[in-house]
């Protein structure tokens, strides 16, 4: 009896759960984690190079907040390396929430295509023109003479060098991302929607009596792990498709 | 039997309060949704614009080695002009005409723009340029810029309008907005929509 109660009242919360579950299953190709600075999927970098490289990436972290990563991929899935690009950095959210001041460099060596993914903070600095430059000119020559730990560390040092203000640095921009007009709800649904809330999770007994809930969790915060050991994460950025791509 | 009659009623209401509350919760999707789209929207614009803006420099400098090829260039100033003429109504978005026109003098900018990069490849000493170079590495970018935006916007269209075609969405716009409509989008047969 109580049983069926209990399945009947549930059906809200199920079909609830469904469209979460719709919304999280959405199709999407398998792009890798971002397991550091240097995420190495296609096994170019031996160790001694992946550590040089990080160090010099957190390094200019520290200096400018930058967030610069380099990645190696094994396959682009038939996809063109500009979209995996911007899907990569928007991912992993590459570059200072509100800032999105992200460098992505992107390497597929079995496709032989090579891209700079520059964030929209730093689209002024590192310009589609620029990004060019460091392609044909330290990256491609070497990779075309088959030296890809040599034109990756290059092509870094590069990026770094032009964010650090060798070349002639020109005003940034960020896109706004808020809205001028909000709409606001009427008060009475808000309401509606606590009180029922509340009382559904009496009525399940999460909450019992008037002692606050367990249900802790709703609330994380994003951004940085501390000093946490070397564990790195995207601080939120955004990226619109800015940087260049050559191929050899 | 009072009990259980009381129990009834008591689990009937709960069961009718909680699907409102599923619709109370979600109540501001459609205009986040509609914001969402005018925010993709000015992006597209925005990156369109961009090209039609390096575009008199590349002109300039092709003209420089290539003066010769006046068909090509023609196009390309021509339809620069007629996607700068263009008097987009306010309310592109929910005017599929316009849209399309809009659509259409893009798209013949976008081939003027690969008529003449193809030309150029007969002309090593511009294809040498610096000048030349930096501008072409601008306008690939702007491309790959214009093809993220559509994504963006396309998305963005798609979330709104299966918003106003699914429930609980449709009821609330049935109620709370009834002037909002089902969107229009790209066609997927323009020449760079990937």
């Amino acid at each position: 009896m109580g049983a069926v109660r209990r399945a009947a009242f549930s059906a809200p919360v199920l079909i609830g759960a469904l469209f979460v579950a719709t919304a999280v299953a959405v199709a999407q190709i398998q792009l890798p984690d971002l397991t550091g600075r240097v995420v190495d999927d296609a096994h170019l970098f031996d160790r001694g190079l992946e550590a040089r490289l990080t160090e010099q990436l957190q390094q200019h972290e520290r200096e400018t907040g930058n967030q610069v990563v380099v990645v190696t991929l094994d396959s682009l899935q038939e996809r063109t390396i500009e979209e995996i690009g911007v899907d990569l950095g928007r991912k992993w959210g590459i570059g200072q929430e509100g800032q999105d001041n992200g460098v992505l460099l992107i390497v597929a060596p079995n496709e032989r295509k090579v891209r700079i993914e520059v964030g929209y903070g730093l689209e002024g600095q590192l310009t589609d023109a620029t990004a060019s430059v460091i392609i044909q000119n330290a990256i491609l020559p070497r990779f075309r003479d088959g030296d890809m730990s040599g034109g990756i560390e290059d092509g870094v040092g590069r990026i770094l060098a032009v964010l650090g203000g060798d070349s002639e640095p020109t005003e940034t921009y960020s896109v706004p991302e808020d809205f001028d007009e909000f709409w606001i709800p009427p008060p009475f649904f808000i309401w509606l929607c606590f009180v029922l809330i509340m009382f559904y999770l009496r009525w399940k007994g999460v909450l019992k009596g008037s002692s606050s809930g367990r249900s802790s969790g709703g609330w994380s915060s994003g951004g940085f792990s501390g000093g946490s050991s070397g564990g790195f994460s995207g601080g939120g950025g955004s990226f619109g498709g800015g940087g260049s791509s050559g191929s050899w | 039997m009072t009990m259980r009659i009381l129990r009834t009623t008591r689990n009937a209401a709960l069961l009718l309060a909680g699907m409102l509350a599923l619709t109370a919760c979600d109540i501001n999707a459609v205009p986040r949704l509609d914001e969402q789209v005018n925010a993709t929207w000015a992006q597209v614009e925005n990156q369109y614009q961009r090209r039609a803006e390096l575009i008199p420099n590349l002109v300039e400098t092709v003209k420089g080695f290539a003066a010769q090829e006046r068909d090509v260039l023609q196009n390309v100033v021509e339809a620069r002009a007629k996607v700068g003429q263009m008097q987009l109504p306010a309310n592109i978005l929910d005017n599929p005409a316009a849209l399309q026109m809009f659509e259409q003098n893009q798209a013949a900018l976008s081939s003027a723009l690969s008529r003449l990069l193809v030309t150029v490849e007969r002309y090593p000493d511009l294809k040498s340029n610096q000048n030349f170079l930096a501008l072409q590495s601008q306008l690939e970018g702007t491309e790959n810029r214009i093809a993220v935006a559509r994504r963006d916007y396309i998305a963005a269209v798609r979330d709104y309008n299966t918003e106003l075609r699914t429930i609980p969405g449709k009821w609330i716009a049935a109620i709370m907005y009834p002037e909002a409509e089902i969107k229009p989008t790209f066609t997927a047969t323009a020449p760079n929509a990937d």
